[in-house]
């Protein structure tokens, strides 16, 4: 069977892969670790500070899938858990105001921290070594020196908006030189917490400590982890003349070019959206084939700041890895 | 303190309303005037009204207790 998944105006076909051992007698397709080796492929289209997308050619979908689920739900990260309100005379409720403080991403390289033990006391629980203190402490104030006319809230009043920035450090113990580098400060500074108004008061602190997605959406490291199959475009007939522009006009812009005889031809189907809009033209009917590659698969990684987008990648196949470790040496079913 | 068995009262776990006047003194509830926003507190008997501008509308002042939330 090919690799091509057909999409179809309404459907599509050859989903599923086949090559696994015991399907057909041709091939054998057992795994073979320089098989592999010879076959898969890692291009990267682009790194920066926060996104990556890069290509895995040559892997099944169960890994593929794994790796993009265990991004989201797995690999651990530092977010707020406790929060302590002294108080908190603002309009927005304590428990809503902790949660807006939980879901804060936070730049800390979760490498520093350890898992806070829920078998301990909770008098001893937290250390210095596996939780980050911050303090918000504000105050809302009249502006004695207000711009007449200028009823701005940001004009009359001083700290009528609460930002995460005004989250501050509290390092505790041995984190004065651990974090003297790089001090926890908040990945987006300008996330709006809460509004105050002359008189109002928030005062709290937070603990924070090293979770995982799958226990809640604040511990992911990522804000979307994806991948999508490589579009495959097939011109089976030759379509030429005002009919190519046409054609051309139904894939985003950069997918299909015309040669100079007026033939239309893909350029970069990686581009295409796979709208399918060519398939409800007549006139293209049985003239081009839509697919995607079943193996190759188009990863975009987006972190939340904490982790370089590269670096939530390693530790997924990390996760994996000692998944399959655990997996191996269990005692049921172990053969060998 | 044990469950069973009786335990005579003493000055220790003599309750408030047993030992009398100390609970009198003290008692007002803190209140913030919902108009001039300024501080005071009102004892039971007293009437609802701001003791600076009069206004009638009053907010319970907030405990000063410190409350721990879970951000979820």
């Amino acid at each position: 069977m090919s690799n091509i998944v057909g999409i179809e105006h309404d459907r599509v076909t050859n989903t599923v892969s086949t090559d696994f051992p015991g399907y057909s007698i041709e091939a054998n397709n057992e795994f073979d670790i320089e098989e592999f080796k010879k076959k898969f492929q890692i291009n990267i289209s682009y790194i920066t500070e926060r996104t990556a997308n890069f290509d895995l050619i040559g892997i099944d979908t169960s890994i593929a899938n794994a790796f993009r689920r265990i991004m989201i739900a797995e690999v651990p990260s530092v977010a707020a858990e406790h929060v302590y309100v002294f108080n908190n005379t603002s309009v927005i409720q304590d428990e809503v105001l902790a949660h807006r403080i939980g879901l804060i991403p936070l730049k800390v390289d979760p490498d520093t921290l350890t898992w806070v033990d829920q078998t301990v006391d909770e008098k001893d629980r937290f250390t210095d070594d596996n939780t980050i203190v911050l303090s918000l402490d504000v105050v809302c104030t009249k502006n004695p020196n207000a711009v007449p006319g200028d009823n701005r809230a940001e004009n009359l009043y001083r700290n009528s908006n609460v930002y995460a920035k005004d989250l501050k450090f509290e390092p505790q113990g041995r984190q004065t030189e651990t974090f003297e580098k790089n001090p926890v400060v908040p990945c987006d500074p300008n996330i709006l917490l809460a509004k105050l108004r002359p008189g109002q008061e928030i005062s709290l602190r937070v603990h924070c400590i090293l979770g995982i997605g799958s226990d809640h959406a604040k511990f992911s490291p990522v804000s979307t982890a994806s991948y999508r199959l490589l579009p495959v475009i097939d011109i089976l007939k030759p379509i030429a003349g005002s009919d190519a522009l046409e054609f051309q006009k139904c894939f985003p812009s950069g997918v299909i070019d015309i040669k100079e005889n007026g033939e239309a031809f893909v350029k970069d189907a990686r581009k295409d959206t796979v709208s399918r809009e060519v398939l409800r033209h007549e006139k293209f009917n049985g003239k081009v084939k839509l697919g995607r590659q079943r193996d190759h698969f188009i990863f975009n990684v987006e972190s939340t700041g904490a982790m370089p987008p590269e670096e939530i990648f390693f530790k997924s196949v990390r996760v994996l890895r000692n998944k399959a470790e655990y997996l191996r040496n269990c005692p049921i079913g172990n053969l060998n | 303190m044990s469950r069973e068995g009786f335990v005579p009262p003493t000055t220790a776990n003599l309750g408030n309303a047993a030992s009398g006047i100390q609970s009198l003194k003290n008692y007002g509830v803190k209140y913030v005037c919902a108009q001039c926003a300024v501080n005071f507190s009102l004892s039971p008997k007293e009437p609802v009204r701001c003791k600076e501008c009069g206004h009638r509308v009053l907010y319970k002042a907030r405990t000063k207790r410190m409350v721990q939330f879970e951000a979820r």
